[in-house]
């Protein structure tokens, strides 16, 4: 057996937090995406008024927001796991992962007005 | 700060010259997850958002998306979007299968990854043809 003596204690475990919540997430949006799917279908059809059916349902709505919730969390880990690998400057990753979270924030913001139409 | 080591670890050598090293499918699957994530992020989840915006909104709104959308380098990029979401989708499948230990074998995985290549093509393909 290996034993590593030189082991980097950093942190609280949040590499492994982030790893499951990136699991979980996963596992919504394959659920909504098959879910999203079959609705549609069932709807009757992919053209216009079908589509417009769909949304008509509030629990779609719902899910619809789930899911977004699900891909902003997913999307955060991944990115940031992204920028760890190729942006080594602490400075520039921090100002690069800022303007990830911004962007994430905004569109989590869109989404709630395209779906409940809080339009100005 | 975290603690200092130490001792300083080993300096090995950084050998990437992308062409000479071997890219067996499984590796080409995953850094192809990795692309898809990324443009998903930058393109996809701004251009999903408007499509949806304009499709829900005024049918004057959904005629001015639609006739930017009906350009050709429009629907190319969606068509990309859609290969980008599907073959993340179905190598997260693949990857989640790993993570619970299915499929571990080399000959498994190489099956794996190569149906996860292919299925992503022709289902982007059938989505293309409706598109266009
Ligand atoms: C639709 C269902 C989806 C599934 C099943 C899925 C699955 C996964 C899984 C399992 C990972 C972990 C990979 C690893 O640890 O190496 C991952 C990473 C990632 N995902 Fe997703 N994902 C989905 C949707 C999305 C979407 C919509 C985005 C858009 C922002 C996204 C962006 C990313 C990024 C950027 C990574 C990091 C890639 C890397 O580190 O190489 N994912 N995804």
């Amino acid at each position: 057996m290996v034993t590593r003596t030189q082991r980097h204690v950093v942190g609280a475990h949040y590499g492994l937090r982030d790893w499951i919540a990136q699991r979980i997430t996963a596992v919504v949006m394959i659920l909504y995406t098959l879910v999203a799917l079959f609705a549609l279908a069932w709807q009757g059809g992919f053209d216009h008024a079908g589509w417009k059916a769909l949304w008509a349902h509030g629990a779609f709505r719902l899910a619809t927001f789930l899911f977004a919730i699900a891909l902003l969390w997913h999307a955060w880990v991944g990115v940031r796991n992204i920028t760890m690998d190729y942006i080594k400057p602490v400075g520039v990753r921090l100002v690069v992962q800022g303007a990830v979270i911004c962007a994430l924030v905004f569109y989590t913001g869109w989404t709630i007005q395209v779906l409940w139409g809080v339009r100005a | 700060m975290p603690p200092t080591r130490p001792v300083d670890p080993p300096r090995r050598p950084v050998y990437l010259n992308l062409p000479a090293i071997r890219m067996p499918i499984p590796s080409i699957v995953s850094i192809l997850h990795r692309v898809s994530g990324a443009l998903l992020f930058l393109l996809g989840i701004p251009w999903a958002l408007a499509a949806l915006d304009a499709s829900l909104a005024s049918p004057a709104a959904f005629a001015s998306y639609a006739a930017v959308a009906g350009h050709p380098v429009a629907k190319l990029i969606a068509i990309g979007l859609v290969w980008a979401y599907v073959h993340h989708l179905l190598a997260g499948v693949r990857h989640l299968a790993l993570d619970l230990h299915a499929g571990l074998e080399l000959a498994a995985a190489r099956r794996t990854s190569a149906a996860v290549f292919v299925l992503a093509i022709l289902i982007t393909l059938a989505v293309a043809v409706r598109i266009w």
